[in-house]
């Protein structure tokens, strides 16, 4: 108990820290899982084939070597002097567009074909059938496996605490190390992950019951 | 195929576009790997000497010995996951309400703690009482590991079976019940063997991301294939430098190959299932991804 009044300014930064890397990284993983799932159903063939590649390559990888990637690889390579917190960002943001790129994709597919049959048959191009007909439809599937995404997301981002960005991860692994109760920080840092994942359900299951779509 | 939603049959003139965005898309993909490339030979990555490393018998030696811990643990951790997941469905499914609601509360806690902060809580926490764990003091990070990453896993499994026993057709039990078999036999018998048999590629998939995230040991400082590379390339110096960048792209590629053919062991059991035929279809391969825990 203690170990939480005596430290709350580490344990709100960490609670910040891990709400902000969340959003984030959820965000770009949001643009760049899109994008993707718009190059797996492009009837251009190198598309395609970049966008397979992309999806298997970063869903079989494990994040923790992303993180290593992202730390002693890109630096090296690319660019150097990137701030942790960036090269933590990238590591979870490109890893998780892989999820959410797949549950894109199934969501289009579930659209039933007569939908855009009958959008182009009234004359509708292809990006007003996509804008108007597939997506708001293919958006109410997507939404349960995304909010599964986005909290796998949160408890993911505790890898980035491990390498020494600001997070909860990184709040209880210090006071760990300062020797504190191990039982109490774990539940302390566990109830911060908690509210979090728990926001995160919460708002999809109102987003859910606000998009509905009577099939 | 999810294209045919949004694409006519193209004519001659999208046909023209189409080829038009083909060169376009190949030079742009191309172009990526060129200027990958590019930056690593600048950067004297793809120099000679610093790929000869790997004809050293000593740095195949680590990275073998790193994958063989790494398949260990997966072992391990894999078997006890799965014996612990069936235990707790069977918990969530008793009649008994403490019962149940215990394995409710163990599953839903454990599946909400981020993995890692599970490990490392277990490694502390064996690091401290070190003396009176016996054997195990000694392997502490691997049985913190181990631990982790049964408990995590096997509340997963527990609810994938769970799913399975509630897809068996009420009649079956109804009809078990009526030949006069006792609880525990209907269970045994009748549900969790068709709910393992309907639910084993998305258990196989779960056991993909069990082997992904036996690369958390690289944070307790567990001597998997991680850690194992990292260590190695960080006392290997070839041309003044580190050569972390060839050993990653080695390692990487090592730990695709794996969970692709274990991600195509679980694809292969779901095309042979959904030939059979039985009270309850077999589920698709991919589906834990999606459902929970990408970690």
């Amino acid at each position: 108990m203690n170990v939480l009044l005596d430290h709350l300014a580490e344990f709100r930064e960490g609670f910040i820290g891990t709400v902000l890397l969340t959003l984030a990284s959820g965000l770009l993983a949001m643009i760049l899982g899109v994008i993707i799932a718009g190059f797996r159903v492009s009837p251009v063939p190198p598309l395609r084939f970049f966008g397979t590649a992309w999806v298997t390559l970063f869903r079989n990888t494990p994040l923790t070597l992303l993180f290593l990637v992202a730390w002693f690889v890109v630096p090296v390579i690319f660019m150097p002097g990137l701030s942790p917190w960036a090269k933590a960002l990238m590591a979870l943001g490109f890893y998780t567009s892989a999820f959410v790129c797949e549950a894109v994709r199934s969501g289009i597919s579930t659209v039933p074909l007569g939908q855009a049959e009958a959008a182009r048959s009234i004359g509708m191009t292809f990006f007003q059938t996509l804008r108007l007909i597939i997506l708001p439809q293919a958006t109410r599937t997507v939404l349960p496996p995304l909010s599964s995404i986005f909290i796998a997301l949160t408890k993911n981002s505790a890898i980035a605490g491990a390498f020494s960005v600001t997070e909860l991860f990184g709040v209880q692994k210090l006071l760990s190390d300062q020797g504190f109760a191990i039982a109490w920080i774990f539940l302390w840092v566990a109830l911060g992950y908690l509210v979090i994942t728990f926001t995160i359900s919460g708002l999809f299951r109102l987003l859910e019951r606000r998009m509905g779509v009577a099939r | 195929m999810s294209s045919s939603v949004l694409y006519d049959a193209p004519g001659p003139k999208a046909r023209v576009r189409n080829r038009i965005y083909t060169v376009a898309g190949s030079l742009a993909v191309l172009g990526l790997i060129a200027f990958t490339l590019y930056r690593m030979n600048v950067k004297g990555q793809l120099e000679p000497e610093v790929w000869n490393i790997f004809n050293n018998a000593g740095v195949r030696t680590s990275i073998r010995d790193g994958v063989v811990t790494t398949l260990k643990v997966f072992a391990v951790a894999g078997v006890l996951s799965l014996v612990l997941g069936l235990l707790l469905a069977v918990a969530r499914l008793s009649e008994h309400k403490t019962v149940r609601w215990a394995a409710t509360g163990f599953i839903e806690l454990f599946r909400a703690i981020p993995l890692l902060i599970t490990i490392y809580a277990l490694w502390f926490l064996f690091l401290t009482y070190k003396n009176d764990l016996g054997v195990v003091g000694d392997n502490t990070a691997f049985w913190a590991l181990v631990i982790g990453l049964t408990v995590y896993n096997g509340c997963v499994q527990a609810e994938v079976i769970r799913a399975g026993v509630n897809a068996v057709p009420r009649g079956q039990v109804e009809a078990a019940y009526a030949l006069g078999l006792r609880k525990s036999q209907v269970m045994t018998m009748l549900l969790l063997p068709q709910a393992v048999r309907a639910m084993l590629p998305t258990m196989i998939s779960q056991l993909v991301v069990t082997l992904k995230d036996t690369s958390l040991g690289y944070i307790i400082t567990y001597s998997e294939l991680l850690f194992a590379a990292r260590t190695m390339a960080s006392n290997i110096i070839v041309n003044g430098e580190n050569p972390i960048t060839a050993v990653v792209i080695v390692v990487g590629a090592i730990y695709v190959a794996l969970c692709l053919a274990l991600a195509g062991l679980a694809t292969w059991i779901e095309r042979r299932g959904r030939r059979a035929k039985t009270g309850i279809a077999v589920a698709a391969a991919t589906e834990p991804s999606v459902v929970d825990g990408t970690d």
